[in-house]
């Protein structure tokens, strides 16, 4: 991998988890939270991918993705079961419904 | 290889605003869709082409259909809310962020030339045995969050079916009786 290719991928990285950041501190939609957490994995897949390349250990980089790829879907799954019951009790997707827990 | 990467991740970064950006749930997971079709591309680019395989049919297979999934029980429920932190807040806390996770990551970029290691599936299965175990119990995690979808889904079904209807019943009966 080229030196110019490292560097479009660390700017690619940093534009998706920025992206999948501004999506977690602005959304308050439950579903579309968990989707802006899948767009932050995915920087964070491709920043591991990368890095193993660099440091010239490709396939533990790799390993370790295919491992956060298993993570990811796992949180998706269970964050959605989760907006599914919060739909179903209180009535809406709205985080700030959730704020009624503190009663 | 450096201009089909900018224009995958690009296009990544693209879908990946508009996923945020859309009013309607089931657009906003297809765009996720396409996020995740792109980087699995970008990611066979750069040389990992198991990693792209599984990101390619787990992230924008499996999840979509997941999230498609959860949309019809939950409903469409588009709402046009003021966001949770005011909008220049949150910009201004990504681009620090971001910011800074450059500054670390820029400088320290170099390329090492490949070490002896081992095969991606002798990495996987036997260095780190230990992941793989981790991942096991994570997947049975994730089964149990499906049952639970399954089950709302069941339970949602069971609510809509009506029960008899008892002026209907009370016409028929007299409809018997008269004639």
């Amino acid at each position: 991998m080229s030196a110019s290719a490292l560097h479009i991928l660390v700017l690619g990285t940093l534009a998706l988890i920025g992206v999948g950041l501004y999506g977690l501190l602005a959304v308050r939609n439950l579903i579309k939270v968990i989707v802006a957490l899948q767009i932050m994995v995915k920087g964070a897949l491709l920043a591991l991918v990368m890095a193993g390349a660099a440091a010239g250990q490709p396939n533990l980089g790799q390993s370790l993705a295919a491992t956060v790829i298993v993570a990811d879907t796992v949180v998706a799954v269970v964050g959605l079961a989760l907006a599914v019951q919060v739909r179903r009790h209180v009535g809406t997707l709205d985080v700030r419904a959730l704020s009624s827990l503190k009663k | 290889m450096e201009v089909w990467l900018v224009l995958l991740l690009g296009g990544a970064l693209l879908c990946a605003l508009q996923a945020i950006r859309a009013q309607r749930l089931l657009a906003s997971a297809i765009w996720l869709a396409a996020v995740s079709a792109l980087v699995a591309i970008a990611l066979y680019l750069i040389g990992a082409p198991q990693v792209a395989v599984i990101e390619l049919s787990v992230g924008a297979g499996l999840v979509t259909v997941l999230f498609v999934f959860a949309i019809s029980i939950a409903g469409e429920d588009a709402m046009t809310l003021p966001a949770a932190v005011p909008r220049p807040l949150a910009i201004a806390l990504v681009i620090l962020s971001a910011g800074l996770l450059g500054w670390m990551t820029l400088p320290a970029l170099g390329i090492t030339p490949p070490l002896a290691e081992s095969s991606f599936a002798q990495m996987l299965w036997q260095e780190r045995g230990l992941d793989v175990l981790v991942q096991v119990v994570l997947i049975f995690a994730g089964v149990i969050g499906v049952l639970g979808l399954l089950g709302e889904a069941r339970a949602a079904r069971t609510q809509v079916v009506p029960g008899p209807l008892p002026e209907k019943d009370g016409a028929a009966h007299q409809q018997e009786v008269h004639p």
